[in-house]
């Protein structure tokens, strides 16, 4: 090390910013730090990975069929129609990847929304807005997600909103108590001295105050969102074949859990992942967006 | 002074229904504030000085909690005479800090901690004239230059949490006067500040008032701010305004015995070894007011049958004095302070 950045490393900045130490203290996180890389990984492949694969997931050669992993011109092998198993990983991954992102977007836009004016105009309209997430929120989201998927025709875009349907109200809670905390701050009583509209005070003064805890609960919502992707295609009301996706590769691998074991144990291994890394992720983030933590 | 008050404020009265009954604020509280004046609220804490304030802003709890009577006249040169208290919220919202602005006691906690100074000086200009953001930033580096705070470029990307409390009271001051304003509210706007910054502030007030000409309704507890600053004083106690005069006047001859006391329990160099005098007792609980003189059970010079049937009228003693005491031109002022003469 030279005497001039042992020097620099040993002077603070006079005002450190707070993104930076945030980003000290999520580096710091070991397992968010992991979990980063893992979904990066996961992202990266499902991106790219189809373009420097040979093989097309939806290509049908009988004759390869069931190879090993690993034994072969097929990386991870080759299912029961003798497709590439690493191709049709990669495709799944972006269908899986995709409602999750997409189910999470809807999912804390819907929370935040209905939180958010729950929360500022309380009273009456919180009170009705609140109760009906609470009655919501009785249902056991599976089983609603079941009864949903089984009326309407399942289409990546109507699974991503089901799933959604599913997941916001949580956030709408989380919303709600922040905004009504933050609402009695003296900063929003001054905004509405100013005469400040109430959207601005809602979106602009009070929503980035409690961006913290809604950023974690988005990352928790992908893994939330691509677990409860892979539970519908597994039960066959999710993402439909030929189309891959991680859920219902697994549920294809039931049948030959004992004879073709990859088949079953890649996609679960690749859910796994995913969810993991989402959920080492959100404790990462929620670590570093504590404001409390900035004295140590 | 001939010139027509900005803003006239007759029988104010806010009422608190709480869980324990219902709690009278402010009973009749008028008032009149003209163009380019000081007009200071004078109290101790729970007078009901800032309740007042928030009253005339419409920033007191909505309707089955909290219920306002009386009006509160806004006169600006640029429209009729408006009644703040009855308006449509939408229009209420539009004088709320474009013609009537206030700033807050403590400059740490009313500025948000997530948006810069830029951003938060530029938004009431952007929402109260439909100014286009670059404008609006630009404005807000003038304003931030208007109120001295150095390098005004550079701060508009700062966050409060980067600016001493002097700096912060002074971008609060830049953001309440963004649009302008005929009526400044000021509710302890130096309290939570050093007493030189508290000095610097009072100045930057008074300056700015100077430049714009608006009216200044200054709320303190201070009277050492308060003789500082003010035109015209009024003190209130209990809900009440119980003296109202021009500030020489208050300082040099009080009527009411409470601002007497007031004026006696300010520590002074010249008694410097004498014990610090105060009025004894408290300030009574507003939800149980005493059914005379809200002050008479602390008052030296109460009269029993007098001072605690009835509550007293608010009398001229002259044209610009008001004073709301049975007794007060029984009392003389001495080097001592009043004394009762019959």
């Amino acid at each position: 090390m030279t005497p001039a950045s042992a020097s620099t490393e040993a002077l603070p900045l006079a005002t450190p910013r707070r993104a930076g130490r945030g980003v000290r203290r999520f580096a710091r996180h070991r397992l968010a730090l992991i979990g980063t890389c893992t979904i990066l990984f996961l992202v990266l492949a499902s991106a790219f990975g189809p373009y420097l694969n040979p093989y097309d997931d939806l290509h049908i050669d009988i004759v390869h069929r069931f190879t090993a992993p690993f034994s072969g011109p097929h990386l991870l092998g080759t299912d029961q129609l003798g497709r590439d198993m690493l191709a049709r990983l990669e495709k799944a991954g972006r269908i899986s990847l995709t409602v999750g992102f997409a189910a999470m977007v809807l999912s804390i836009a819907a929370g935040t929304v209905i939180g958010v004016v729950a929360g500022y105009y309380g009273g009456i309209v919180g009170a009705a807005l609140m109760r009906f997430v609470d009655a919501v929120l009785c249902f056991p989201s599976i089983f609603l997600l079941l009864a949903l998927a089984a009326f309407i025709e399942p289409t990546l875009l109507t699974i991503t909103i089901i799933i959604a349907a599913t997941a916001w109200m949580e956030v709408a809670r989380l919303v709600e108590a922040q905004i009504r905390a933050l609402r009695d701050r003296d900063f929003a009583v001054a905004a509405m001295a100013l005469g400040a509209p109430d959207h601005v005070i809602m979106f602009r003064e009070l929503i980035p105050n409690a961006l913290a805890p809604i950023v974690v609960a988005a990352t928790l919502n992908v893994a939330r969102a691509i677990l409860l992707e892979s539970y519908i295609s597994f039960l066959g009301y999710g993402i439909q074949p030929p189309i891959p996706s991680w859920g219902n590769m697994l549920n294809n691998a039931q049948d030959y859990l004992v004879t073709a074991p990859w088949l079953a144990i890649l996609p679960g291994a690749a859910i796994t992942l995913a969810v993991t890394g989402f959920n080492f992720l959100g404790d990462g983030l929620r670590d570093a967006l504590d404001p409390r933590l900035d004295i140590r | 002074m001939t010139a027509a008050p900005v803003l006239d404020v007759s029988d104010l009265r806010v009422r608190f229904n709480t869980d324990s009954g219902v709690v009278p604020a402010v009973n009749g509280v008028s008032f009149t504030l003209a163009r380019g004046e000081t007009l200071s609220l004078v109290g101790e804490s729970g007078s009901g000085k800032s309740v007042t304030s928030l009253a005339i802003m419409r920033l007191t709890p909505t309707a089955p909690i909290c219920e306002v009577g009386g009006s509160a006249i806004l006169r600006d040169a640029d429209g009729p005479p408006r009644n703040l208290l009855t308006l449509p919220e939408a229009e209420m919202r539009e004088i709320r800090g474009s013609r009537v602005a206030m700033i807050f006691q403590e400059p740490a906690t009313s500025l948000n901690p997530v948006l810069t100074l830029g951003e938060q000086i530029a938004e009431p200009i952007r929402y109260h004239r439909g100014t286009p953001r670059a404008t609006a930033l630009r404005e807000a580096e003038r304003l931030l230059d208007l109120v001295g705070i150095p390098d005004a470029r550079r701060r508009l990307s700062s966050y409060p949490h980067q600016l001493s409390g002097g700096m912060r009271q002074r971008a609060m001051i830049a953001i309440a006067l963004a649009c302008e304003p005929a009526v400044l509210i000021a509710d302890e706007p130096t309290t939570a500040l050093d007493v030189t910054v508290q000095a610097q502030i009072l100045e930057l007030l008074r300056e700015l008032q100077a430049r714009t000409g608006m009216a200044l309704l200054f709320i303190t507890h201070n009277l050492g701010v308060v003789a500082e600053m003010a035109d015209r004083v009024i003190v209130m106690y209990a809900g009440r305004v119980v003296e109202q005069a021009p500030l020489q006047t208050l300082f040099r001859r009080p009527l009411m015995p409470y601002t007497d006391g007031l004026l006696r329990s300010v520590p002074r160099l010249s008694s410097l070894h004498e014990p610090l005098e105060a009025i004894p007792g408290n300030v009574p609980d507003p939800a149980h007011l005493p059914s005379g003189c809200s002050f008479a059970p602390r008052c030296e010079h109460a009269e029993a049958g007098r001072c605690d049937t009835a509550v007293p009228e608010l009398q001229s003693a002259t044209p610009d004095h008001l004073v709301r005491c049975v007794r007060w031109h029984e009392l003389t002022r001495t080097a001592d302070g009043l004394l009762a003469t019959q």
